[in-house]
């Protein structure tokens, strides 16, 4: 059985259409999107958060999205276990909502950082990642103004010890460095998973690199995993 | 009813990139002595109560739930009577 994808689209999601693209034209599973004012998530086993400015980032990203009605569900759903993917914005929403540890706070660059980076997979044992190699370096975009992840010592600590990076920016050949590290993120975090392994957050669009058109389907294997856990 | 400000700053150990880039614009402008600079963020807002208590508790669980983010900022209430 295929997947079904359900992509909440707030006002101001603009990833919203490249997440239903990808899992539904290119990886061909069910997909539909879910409505910020929805009550309720029926018939949905992977929610996608996707990236864009959801409320205009007002106050501070992710933080009027974490209130709206779907959000309610969304916590509820990731509570009993469903799987949730926050990309970018919605993996500010994520935070802000205390579904995951830390904060995303503006790039150390003071710039919008949108290029490809490459990220070493650095838990490959998880719903998300088991298509990946261990240390497998992928290529995948970002588009972000504040994606530089904070948390307090004992967090990242925690984080660390837990095999919670899920995926760290590296370069090419998966070294870790602070030239490889596009925003200032805490130990070149670039996602992290929560305590129960069914909720993953990340600042890197994997849905932007999956239709082969586009030269790069490196961010297959995050859709892919999927399938193989929910079979 | 009550006038709210509610300031929200940023903790001083986290990078605050806005200041950083007032302090490029300061040693533009000559003035190499501005240091330390902090943009932090201002919300005022009236409470239509005339129970001091209430006004207090509301503007503080909307500071605390929404206006700031307790991983990384802190914040001041502060009430004044208005008429």
């Amino acid at each position: 059985m295929s997947p079904r994808f359900g992509i909440v689209v707030f006002p101001g999601s603009n990833c919203d259409h490249d997440a239903y693209h990808a899992t539904k034209h290119i990886l061909g599973y069910d997909a539909k999107f879910l409505w910020h004012k929805d009550k309720t998530i029926e018939n949905t086993d992977v929610v996608i958060l996707p990236g864009g400015f959801s409320y205009g980032d007002y106050l501070r990203s992710g933080a009027i999205a974490k209130l709206s009605p779907i959000m309610e569900q969304v916590i509820e759903f990731a509570e009993k276990g469903g799987t949730v993917i926050g990309i970018c914005n919605g993996f500010q929403v994520l935070t802000e909502s205390g579904l995951l540890p830390g904060a995303l706070i503006k790039n150390n660059s003071l710039r919008f950082e949108c290029k490809d980076v490459f990220l070493r997979v650095e838990n490959n044992s998880l719903p998300f990642t088991s298509e990946y190699q261990h240390h497998q370096v992928i290529k995948v975009p970002i588009a972000h103004g504040e994606g530089n992840y904070y948390a307090d010592e004992e967090t990242i600590t925690e984080l660390e010890n837990n095999g919670r990076v899920v995926f760290r920016y590296s370069d090419s050949a998966g070294v870790i460095s602070q030239e490889a590290n596009p925003n200032g993120s805490i130990n070149n975090i670039a996602g992290i998973i929560n305590k129960r392994g069914n909720v993953l957050g990340l600042m890197p669009h994997p849905e932007r690199c999956v239709d082969p058109v586009l030269g790069n389907t490196d961010g297959q294997g995050v859709f892919k995993s999927l399938l193989t856990v929910l079979n | 009813m009550y006038k709210v400000t509610v300031l929200v700053n940023r903790r001083r150990s986290i990078l605050d990139p806005q200041g950083k880039a007032v302090e490029l614009g300061a040693k533009q402008l000559g003035l190499t002595d501005v240091i330390n600079v902090r943009v932090d963020k201002k919300i005022t807002f009236q409470i239509n109560t005339e129970d001091e208590a209430v006004a207090r508790k509301e503007a503080e669980q909307l500071a605390d739930k929404l206006l700031a983010n307790p991983i990384t900022e802190d914040f001041e209430v502060s009430l004044e009577k208005i008429v």
